[in-house]
This record gives C-alpha cells, structure tokens and sequence, in this order.
C-alpha cells in the first residue's frame, strides 16, 4: 500500500538565512498515528506548514494521498486538516458560523447535520451560538479541532493539540484521535511530551534541529525511554574500571569520582543491587548516589552525539 | 474541483457578515460626511458659484463626493480585509484551503467592492434629499462606479499585503490618496485652472475617474470620456497584475 504521505527531499531555509529543515524524508502510512517529537524551534511546525500549504519547501517534494501538495494543491488540501499550534480565532463571530465557514472554504457544500455531529462529538453544541471570544481557551482549542475536522479530512495534523489544556480535555482529546483512527484518519501530531507519543502514536518521529533523526514504531522507543541511570560519588577517584565489575554496563565520569550505570528499569533484574554489593566486596566506598530516568531530552543527546549516521527513517512498516 | 464555488462563497459571506456587524458605521459615517460637504462646500461656497458647465454646483460636485467615498471605502476595506487574517493569524485557513489565488482574490475583492458599492449608492441618495440629480448616462454610470470600486478594492487588497503594521496600512491612503483626490477635480472642473496647474493635474490617475464618472451624469468631460474608461481599465489591469505576482510568489503571505 502507497503511503498516505510520502515527503522527499524536503528542506526548508527560511529568509534571513535560518535552515529550520535539513533533508526530511519520510512516509507516512494510511490510518496511522505519526507523533513528532521534538524541542522547541526543531522545525516541527515548519515540516507541518510545508504540507499544509502554509511554507513553502525550498527544495523537495511532498504527495499527499497521491496528489503532490504543490501541483495539485487543491486536491491535495482537500484531504488534509490542520489544528494549528496557536489558538488564532476569530473572535467576533459565533461557533456554528465558524465552522461552518471552514467546511465551506474546503470546497464542501453545507451539511448541518455533519457540522452538529462535529459539534457534539467536542462538546460545543451548546455553545454554539457563543462568539469564540466568550470561550475559555481549552473551547477555543476544541473549536479550532471542529474547524479542521469540518471538511471531513483523511489526514489530520494536530500541531501541540495538548499544549495549555487540562487533564479532562487531554483525556477527550485522546479519545477523540482513536475514534478518528477507527474511521480511517491519518494523523499526524507534534508534541513534547513523551507520555502523550505513548498514549497515542503507532510511529515516533524524533526532529532535532531540523533533522528527522529517528523514526520508530512506538514501542521499541519505549523500550529505550525505560533506561534510568544510576550514578555514585565515589570516596575515592578510580583510574581505571576493576575487571570485577565488567558485568555492569559502567562508566567513569569526572576523573573517576563518579560511576555511572545505565539500566533497564522495566527489567526483572536491574542488576543494581548485585552491583552494590560487589562494591561494597571490592571496598569501593561512595558518599552518595541518585538514580534518574532518562528524559526525551536525553535520548535527544545520546543521539546527537551518537557518530552513525541517522536511522533509516521512514519505512512504513 | 477546477473551481472552489464554496469556498469562494463561503469567504465572501465572511466578509461581508463582518462588515454586517458593523453596518450602522458603515453607512451613517458617509451619509453624515455627506451631509456636511453639501453645507460646507454646496451652501457656503456653492452661493456664490451658481454654475460649472451649465451644472448647478451643488450638483456638480455629486459625482466627486461619491467617488471619494468610493475610494476610502474600496481601500478600506480591502487593505482590512486581507490585512486583518494577516494580523491575528486566522490566515492559516486561508492559506491552507483548497483555494486558488484567483479564487481568494475574487472573495476578499469581491466583498469589499459590494460593501464599497453600498456605500457609494448610499451617499448618492444621500445627495439627491439636498440636489436635484440627473443622471444622462445610467448603464455607465454603474459600469464605472462597479469598475472603480473593484480596482480600488484590489489596489487596497495590495496594500493590506504589503502592510506590516496598523500604520503602514494608514499611511498610503492618508498620504497619497486623500490628496489626489480632494487635487482630482472632485469640487472644482479641471477648467477652472491656471493652465500651468491645469498641465500638473493630468497626472493625476484620479482626475479620469472623477471626470468620467462625472460625464456619465451631466455629458460633461474635462479629458474625453474615452481616456477616462481607458485610465480606470489600465488601472484595473495594473493592479490586477501585480495582485497575480504576489500571489504567484507567496510575497508577503507564505514564508
Ligand atoms: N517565519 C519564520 N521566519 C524565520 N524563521 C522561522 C520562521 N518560523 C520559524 N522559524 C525558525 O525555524 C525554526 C523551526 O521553527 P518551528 O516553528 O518549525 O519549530 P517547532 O519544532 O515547531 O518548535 P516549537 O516546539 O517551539 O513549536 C526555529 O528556529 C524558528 O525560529
Ligand atoms: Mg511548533
């Protein structure tokens, strides 16, 4: 099966200078949940504006469901919604005009009776004679989703869908993509927050500084987010690591006054306190120690420094 | 889909359902600028000018008060138009909407030319409680106030595209317009003139709007009512082009 997104080449350098994408490639399968992740200013609303027809690409291409998003934008667009990353509404005018405005300018004829499931589905249709500038923020946001999704789109990218929201909306929000998902709807969201690729995504993105630097299926990055770190001050500095330990996966850090250990919390054995105990055998005495889970930020390190090129990414499975 | 007919329709009622909301300024302002230019200028100067071409001043200056409100109107409202989505950032929409540039155009331009035509209709009924008005040549009159209504509207959309900021969106049509236009024969005839002043103002574009627009009233021309339909469709053209450039190269709208 074709992807529902296929982007080639795609880099984006924008006036003044600034590459905010550096060589994107990527494919996106039909009925999928694609998150990006990523820092701020990585370039994953740049990669999302360029699909949308917002930014232009400076060199490559992008098909959307089998029509090229510049050639044949119009059929392109029509397939796709997007839920931008800033609540930008208009203020002055009701729920119910807005969204049936948005149906309207993506070439649909009127339809209330989609537009009232719509509104129902997000928990507007009583406040669908309100003006947008009466609703509190996580409204505005569920109005900009009915806005995106008036058209009836296949594709659909949430840009942060979560930022600013509470728990009760987060929770709506999620449950919202998976009936998108058993509809059919592609989707694409970006995120910081790992825990939200977690609920969510079948495929992980990972963009740092422009770069697709990993693409995964969801659950062997977990596997790799379930790492934590142990480290211990040590007494006295060590020159070198006793062969005695060399079952651990350790390391020295700060001219031996530290020892780290990197282990798989989710595993049966962690191996720490074997690992204790063989230190306390060896007489290798310590003032202190914590242990840390490894964030998504650290992941981002581990891969930046890493010296292999970046994982083939993009294979839709 | 070759033509987005809903999306087109679907943004022009946008447009004109903001200008809806606001309709009571829309119209009072121009009816009550109206009014006053026939106390200040008809009464206080049109007493002792009795005639201009056989044309009872009062009279005479109809046609320049309508394209004036015309103007303001047409730039207004489409420099607003275009530049509002800019400012607040509903342009996503736009931008991201199966629309051609054309089809945005004929939206944006199509409703500010209606909204600027209401205006413009409304302050000619305005005139007719002070003046007795005729009209010799109704078809062109029309033709022209709906021609100069859409080019000034596209002329104000450019401006809206160009604009950065609140004032910028000012600055041209206080600066350049509202001079050329009180300059472009509106109270006075082109005749009326030194010689030497009469040469400067052919220059001036709006003088051919003004003076055929004027002709399709009274049969009075100053410069021929032919170089007038040909200054106000080459004006149209011009900005039609240049609206397609920006469009064609995203300035100012896409980065
Ligand atoms: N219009 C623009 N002009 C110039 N540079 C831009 C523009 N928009 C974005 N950038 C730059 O491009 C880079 C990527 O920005 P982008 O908005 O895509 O990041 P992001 O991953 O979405 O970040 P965030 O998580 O903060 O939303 C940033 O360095 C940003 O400053
Ligand atoms: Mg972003």
């Amino acid at each position: 099966m074709p992807p529902v997104i296929d982007i080639q080449g795609v880099t984006k350098t924008y006036k003044g200078g600034h590459q905010a994408l550096k060589t994107v490639d990527l494919q996106i399968g039909k009925g999928e949940i694609f998150a990006l992740l990523g820092p701020n200013g990585a370039g994953k609303t740049t990669l999302i504006s360029i699909i949308c027809g917002i930014v232009t690409p400076s060199t490559g291409t992008v098909i959307a469901d089998g029509h090229d998003i510049l050639k044949d934008y119009r059929q392109a667009r029509m397939k796709i919604g997007l839920v931008p990353q800033e609540l930008t509404t208009d203020a002055f005018e009701t729920v119910m005009a807005t969204v049936t405005f948005s149906r309207g300018l993506f070439g649909r004829p009127p339809n209330p009776g989609f537009v009232e499931k719509v509104l129902k589905d997000l928990s507007l249709w009583e406040k669908r004679n309100d003006k947008i500038m009466t609703l509190s923020g996580g409204m505005k946001r569920r109005v900009m989703i009915a806005k995106a999704l008036s058209h009836e789109p296949d594709i659909l990218f949430l840009d942060e869908p979560t930022a600013g929201v509470d728990v009760e909306l987060r929770r709506d929000m999620w449950e919202l993509v998976r009936q998108l998902r058993e509809r059919g709807v592609t989707i694409i969201l970006t995120t910081h927050y790992i825990e939200e690729a977690e609920e969510m995504a079948d495929r992980v993105g990972v963009i740092l500084k422009g770069e697709l630097i990993l693409v995964e299926e969801k659950t062997a990055l977990m596997t790799k987010l379930g790492k934590k770190t142990l480290t211990l001050n040590l007494q006295d500095p060590l020159t070198a690591l006793p062969p005695e330990l060399s079952d651990w996966d350790l390391t020295l850090k700060a001219d031996g006054h530290e020892l780290e250990y990197v282990f798989d919390s989710n595993a049966e054995r962690t191996g720490v306190p074997s690992l204790l105990r063989r230190l306390s055998d060896l007489g290798i005495a310590f003032k202190d120690l914590n242990t840390r889970q490894s964030s998504l930020e650290d992941i981002f390190v581990s891969l930046v420094h890493r010296d292999t090129p970046p994982a083939s990414a993009g294979a839709v499975q | 889909m070759t033509f987005n007919g809903w999306g087109v329709w679907a943004l022009y009622r946008f447009e004109m359902a903001r200008f809806g909301r606001t309709v009571f300024g829309s119209l009072v302002t121009p009816v009550i600028t109206t009014a006053l230019y026939f106390v200040v200028f008809g009464s206080a100067i049109g007493g002792r000018m009795e005639e201009v071409g056989g044309v009872p001043y009062g009279a005479f200056i109809v046609p320049g008060l309508v394209m004036l409100s015309v103007f303001t109107q047409s730039i207004f409202n489409g420099s607003f138009g275009i530049y509002f989505p800019k400012f607040t950032g509903t342009i996503y929409e736009i931008l991201s909407a199966p629309l051609s540039p054309l089809e945005t155009v004929t939206a944006y331009v199509g409703a500010a030319a209606t909204k600027s035509l209401i205006v413009g209709l409304m302050t000619l009924a305005t005139a007719t409680l002070f003046v007795p008005l005729q009209v010799q040549h109704p078809l062109a009159m029309i033709g022209f106030l709906v021609l100069i209504s859409v080019t000034f509207s596209l002329f104000g959309f450019i401006i809206g595209l160009v604009s950065n900021s609140f004032e910028q969106l000012q600055f041209i049509p206080m600066l350049v317009v509202t001079p050329l236009t009180f300059l472009g024969g509106a109270f006075y005839s082109i005749d009326m003139l030194p010689p030497a002043w009469r040469t400067v103002t052919l220059f001036n574009p709006v003088v051919y709007l003004i003076d055929g627009f004027r002709w399709a009233f009274y049969g009075l021309s100053d410069v021929g009512v032919g170089v007038s339909a040909g200054a106000m469709i080459a004006f149209f053209l011009i900005c039609l082009s240049i609206v397609g450039w920006m469009f064609k190269t995203g300035y100012r709208l896409k980065n």
